[in-house]
Formats: C-alpha cells, structure tokens, sequence
C-alpha cells in the first residue's frame, strides 16, 4: 500500500521533473559541452577536422589578427562594463532613492522610468540611430537649435563617441532595472531603523550613504552581478547601432559580435572560422563564470542580514 | 474499417509513387525568395524541353544561406541543385567536395563564358570549375538625371570635371553624393566605385602578377583622390549609415550614390519617379580609360551526390544558355554572365557595356580568402582615413602589413 502509493507519488514528480531536465540538458548543458569540446577541432567550413589540443585557444589569444581583435573586443567589453557601472547602476540607484523619498511626481516618474526596460533592443537601437542621425537627428538638431552646433557630431561615425554613444543608448533603455531593483531594497527597510536615523541626522547624504547603501547591498550584488553578465554578452545594441563589424573601424567592437562574426562569417570576413569562433565562446563562457561566481561571493560577505 | 482500408491505400500509393513513375524529382536551392515566382517559370520552361525533370524551388535567409547549406550538404541532405556564393564562399563548398565538378565536355555552352566570369566559381587550387556563373554586380556611380539635366551637368568625363560637378551641385543646395560611411562594407565599395579609374588597369595587372602591392602609388593617389571627393558627401557622413545614405538619394536631395549596380532595383523600387543614370567614375586626365569595380555574386551549382546526375547536368546546361540567361536578365533585372544576352532594361544595358571597361572589385576578387581579409583592412582603413586618423599611404601600408599574414605574394617583402 505505501510503495504503491510512493511509486504514484516518485512517478508524479518524475514527471514534473523531467520534462525541463530533458529540456535544459538538450538545449543548455549539450551546447555549452559541445561547444567546448568543439574548440579543441580543427575545422574547414563546418566540416570537422582533426583534434588539435589548444591550437585554436592560441590563435584567438596570441596570433594576427585574431589576438588584435581578442585584445580589443575584450577591452571594450570591460569598459562597457565599467561605464555602464556608473550610468546604469549609479544612477539606477539614484533614481531609486529619490523615488523612495516620494519626490513631487514619484508616481509618474516610476512608471516613467521603467517604461523603456520593456521595449525591444532593436526598437530603442534603431530609435537612437535616428536620434544621431548626424543631418537630422534629434541630439544634432536641438544642439543646432540652441547655438551649440559647434557640438554636433556624427555620433556614431567616429571612433571617440560610437562606443559611448552605444552605452548611453544602453542605459537609457535599463536603468529602470537596476531602479526598481534598488527601490524594492529600500522598501525592505524596516521604518524603525530610519526614525532611529532620524534622531540622530537630518543629513540625506549621511542617512543615504551610511543607512540605505549598506542596507541595500543584497539589491546591490543581484544588480551587479546582471550587469557583469550583460556586459560580456553584449551584442543586440551594438549589432544595431554599430554593425557585425564593430564600426567604425573596430571601435564598437565587443566580444560578442567577434565571436559571432568569426564563428560565423560576415559579408567581409573569409570563410567561417569555426574554431576560433567556438574556443571564443569558450573564452566568454569561463570569463562569465568565473568572474560572476567571484562577484556574487565577494559582494555576499557584504550583505546585511535585515 | 473504411478509414483503415483508406489510409492504407493511401499509404502505399506515396510508397509506390515514385518508383512507378519516371520523374525525376530535384530541388533547388537559393536565398532569393523574393525570385521564386520567375524561377518557377523559368523551370516550367525547362521542365518542358526536359520532360521527366522537374525541379522544386526552396529558398533560406540571404545572410544565413552558406551556414545553412554547408550544414545540409554535409549531412547528406543537401539540395540537387544550389545557388552558389562566388570566390570564397563558392571553396568552403568546392573545397569541401560537395560540389560536382564542371568542364567543357559536360557544359560545352563554357567556352563563351568571360574569363573574369569562370574565375569567380573556380577553385584557385585545382583550378576546376564548380558552378555556372549567374549574374555580375557593377561598383560605379548612379545618378539622378532629373538633377543633373536640371543643373545642366553631364556625366563628368575627368576628374576636374567631377569636382566641377559636385560644386554646381553643392552651390545648387543640393548633396553631390548621398554616400555614408558609418555602414563599414559602404567604404569598401566607394574606394572601387569611385577609384577605379585612377587605380588603372595597369595597377591591377601588376598586383595580381606579384610585382607591387598596395603601397603602390597609384593605389595612394586613388586613397588620395577619394579623400578629396568625399568632401562633397553629406555633413557628417562619417555617422551616416548605409540605410540613411540610400533615403538621401531617392528622396531626391543627393544627386550621385557611389555603390553597386545592386543599388538600381533598390531605388527603382524605393521611388518610382526617380530617373537613374549610371557612369563610371573618371580617371585623373579625360583620355584615361573609365574603369568600373566588376564582380561576381552568385552561380548555379550541381550537388556532387545527386540522385540523378544526368538531370542535373541538364540545368546547368540550360542555366548556361541564353534560353536561361535572356529571361534571367530581364525578369529579373540581372546582369547575366551568359553570353549573347541583351539587356531589355536601358540601364542594364548601360550596366552591361560599362562592363566592357573594367577592372576586379579586388578587395572582394582576390583578397577575402584569409583573416585578416582585404576587406577587412580597407574598410577600417578607409573608415580612418575619411575621419583624419590616417593618410592615403598609411592606409596602403596596413592593407600590405595585413595581408602579407596570409597573401603569399606580400610575405616576401
């Protein structure tokens, strides 16, 4: 009686349980583990060749002109990542922080903030394509209109301003993520230990720096680490904006549109370079995973218990 | 019972089907859906003249096609017949053996065929031809008449005259040249379309036979000249990408676009009224000869492992013939590589006779075979270049560096 019922019970979850192992191995873990194992072949077009250890490892990193591309690529991701630390999560947190405080028109403004998270990548790229659309885009003709056409410029045309004009686009259209993630944290505070703050300072900086900041690191480290993330997966903005090529001349140039053309040819590259192509997703795959797992414990040891 | 009775009947029909008729059954590959209702009559055609052979049309994603191909012919489950890429994209095919191989005996209709034409579907290294060459694309200028009648400007026949063009333009408010270049592919095509004529023939003779590369100063004069022309694109035309560039000359505020010849359709269809004009670009002195950038983009190809060779073989004779090539050209607004075609279409035609005077659109021809490609390099080039960061000669010596990674011509130096 209580096997049979047990059995009706393990075959229940069985069921529950298999479907999305089945799913996640056939298209997540296959992959992933196919994918390495095909960065150790040689490959000519897509047919296999022999296997060549770490040959294809030593051509991304160290031979011309795949290593160039590497260095630059990889730089670039890391700055992307850097900035957008500052435009996307720095000033997410800000939005957040006034947003909890109810400044005038707070309801508005949340809506406000997060509308754009919920648009396509594609839309808000080619929205902000038109935006700096050097003749008649709206950024170069309210610079002209205000008597500072001297600042317009073809935006995404030279190498100074096409990856920041990108990163500038990419905030626009997240900052409402980190935001409401933020906004969600501070609301967990508990009111008590913000009247015991307010007893003692009327100072915001003091109660945002040293009350909220502290009490918001679980938020912190979930927004920080989704960041790290997107950063080195970069590739539906600045496909969009700045082509397969990373135009101009490489300077929008990310990991993902490298691994992307390489695997997979574009209209100006040789035949598809398979391997190097998968040893670069290889690359990518380690560089997520490591440095994310290192983020999230690190960021964790921070973390106050509410 | 009935139902059983009638699926079973049902079912050994599809069995038997094939094996009781003679039809030989082949299908057809290609990325250019938008084409599928003229192929499908131009293989009723042939199916007429070829009873027992029909051949089904099937169409992949433009970009994606070669992937998409190579994966199916390596699976053995490939099309009979294919639309090929050409150079490159042709070996990763041939080189692969997925090919069938062509010669005379078995196309005879070859030997008419240009040379440039047969260069394009051959493999440089067993110098053996893979598939039937389809259509040519043309680098040269296309030209508003409206405006330049308007303007009273003729096609310019030296390079003075061009400028001279561009400032009657300019000082007209209108844009000489629609071209951006924040598109990276669109500064590989002005650089053929717009210098081909200074290059020169001789340029191009001597690189492909080894004896100078792009340091070579008519290459630098051409980087120069293009320089100096790009003056006359757009206000900020570095950011202008390839989309924008093209609305700026069929709306009607450019009056010249440097591109491919693939660009007509695309402004026929993008504006109606528009009245095109092509020429191509001039050379320093008004007696140099008007060169355009010529190449291949596409070729009918066999599957080596086709069921049914013979039909097979019966295409590419058809795709070979002016049967094919007439209506290919007309239908279809290509410039068929077949020879003996005439061209309907006035442009076409034009398209067709500046093709007499030409030379390779080289950086696609000739250098797309290793990383990093000539494409590559003259793209970023260029892209420095017009934003200041580079000289003509700069530009020549990183294409040289470049491509001595893998150009055997260039490693000696």
């Amino acid at each position: 009686m209580l096997s049979s019922k047990l059995t009706g019970r393990n075959l229940w979850i069985a069921a529950l349980v298999v479907p999305p192992i089945a799913f996640m191995s056939l298209f997540l873990v296959y992959p992933i583990l196919s994918a390495f194992a095909y960065a150790f072949y040689e490959w000519r077009g897509l047919v296999r060749g022999d296997f060549i250890w770490f040959d294809n490892f030593y051509r991304v990193l160290f031979e011309f002109p795949f290593s160039e591309r590497t260095i630059n690529a990889f730089s670039h991701n890391i700055f992307v990542f850097f900035a957008l630390m500052v435009l996307q999560n720095g000033v997410g947190f800000l939005l957040a922080y006034c947003l909890w405080r109810e400044l005038w028109g707070a309801r508005f403004h949340r809506v406000a903030v997060f509308l754009p998270v919920v648009l396509s990548t594609v839309i808000v790229g080619l929205l902000w394509k038109l935006f700096l659309h050097p003749l008649f885009g709206a950024v170069n003709v309210s610079l002209r209109a205000m008597g500072l056409g001297f600042l317009a410029q073809p935006w995404l045309g030279q190498d100074s301003t096409a990856l920041m004009a990108i990163i500038v686009a990419n905030a626009w259209h997240m900052v409402g993520f980190p935001t409401l993630v933020f906004l969600a944290g501070m609301q967990r505070i508990p009111s008590e230990i913000l009247d015991a703050v307010r007893m003692e300072t009327e100072s915001e900086w003091v109660k945002m720096s040293k009350i909220v900041w502290p009490l918001v690191a679980p938020s912190a480290t979930v927004v920080f680490t989704l960041l790290f993330v997107g950063a080195f997966n970069w590739f539906e903005l600045p496909y969009v904006m700045g082509g397969i090529d990373g135009s101009p001349h490489g300077a929008t140039d990310v990991l993902g549109l490298y691994f992307y053309r390489t695997a997979f040819g574009s209209m100006s590259a040789s035949a598809e370079n398979f391997g190097p192509g998968s040893a670069l997703a290889v690359l990518i795959f380690l560089i997520i995973a490591i440095v994310s797992s290192v983020i999230t414990i690190r960021l964790r040891k921070r973390e106050i218990q509410l | 019972m009935k139902n059983i009775l009638l699926g079973a009947t049902l079912a050994l029909s599809t069995l038997l089907g094939p094996s009781l008729s003679f039809a030989t059954d082949l299908t057809f590959w290609t990325w250019r859906q938008e084409d599928k209702a003229e192929y499908e009559k131009l293989f009723a055609d042939f199916s007429k003249v070829n009873p027992g052979v029909s051949i089904k049309f099937e169409a992949f994603e433009a970009t994606s096609y070669n992937t998409v191909l190579s994966t199916a012919l390596a699976g053995g489950k490939g099309p009979d017949l294919m639309m090929t890429r050409t150079y490159g994209g042709m070996e990763s095919l041939a080189g692969a053996g997925y090919l069938m191989p062509l010669d005379k005996t078995k196309v005879p209709a070859i030997s008419g065929f240009s040379e440039a034409a047969l260069a394009s579907e051959t493999m440089r290294s067993d110098k053996v031809l893979y598939a039937i060459p389809a259509a040519s694309q043309t680098m040269l200028v296309v030209y508003n008449k409206e405006i330049f009648e308007k303007n009273g400007i003729s096609e310019p026949k030296s390079w003075d005259e061009l400028i001279a063009a561009c400032e009657k333009l300019k000082a007209a408010g209108l844009m000489p040249f629609a071209n951006g270049t924040a598109t990276a592919w669109q500064n590989e095509t002005i650089v053929s379309a717009l210098t081909s004529s200074i290059m020169g023939k001789a340029f191009y003779a001597d690189l492909m036979a080894g004896k100078t590369d792009f340091n070579d100063p008519r290459f630098v004069t051409a980087l120069g000249k293009l320089k100096e022309i790009s003056a006359y694109f757009p206000e900020g035309f570095v950011g202008l990408d390839y989309a924008s560039a093209q609305q700026l000359f069929t709306s009607g505020m450019a009056g010249m676009f440097a591109g491919g010849s693939f660009e007509i359709a695309n402004f026929a269809k993008q504006n109606k009224d528009l009245k095109l004009g092509v020429f191509a670009a001039p050379g320093l002195k008004a007696e140099d000869e008007k060169l355009v950038g010529l190449f291949y983009d596409s070729g009918f190809g066999a599957n080596a492992k086709t069921k049914d060779p013979e039909a097979a073989l019966k295409f590419l004779n058809y795709a070979a013939s002016k049967a094919f090539g007439q209506p290919f050209a007309n239908n279809l607004n290509n410039v068929s590589a077949v020879p003996g075609v005439t061209f309907e279409s006035p442009l076409l035609a034009k398209v067709a006779e500046l093709n007499q005077h030409s030379i390779a659109y080289m950086t696609l021809v000739n250098f797309r075979y290793g990383e990093p490609t000539g494409s590559n390099l003259i793209q970023a080039g260029v892209q420095k270049l017009l934003n200041g960061q580079a000289t003509p000669a700069e530009v020549g010596k990183s294409m040289t560096d470049g491509l001595s990674a893998w150009y055997a011509p260039f490693k000696k130096k």
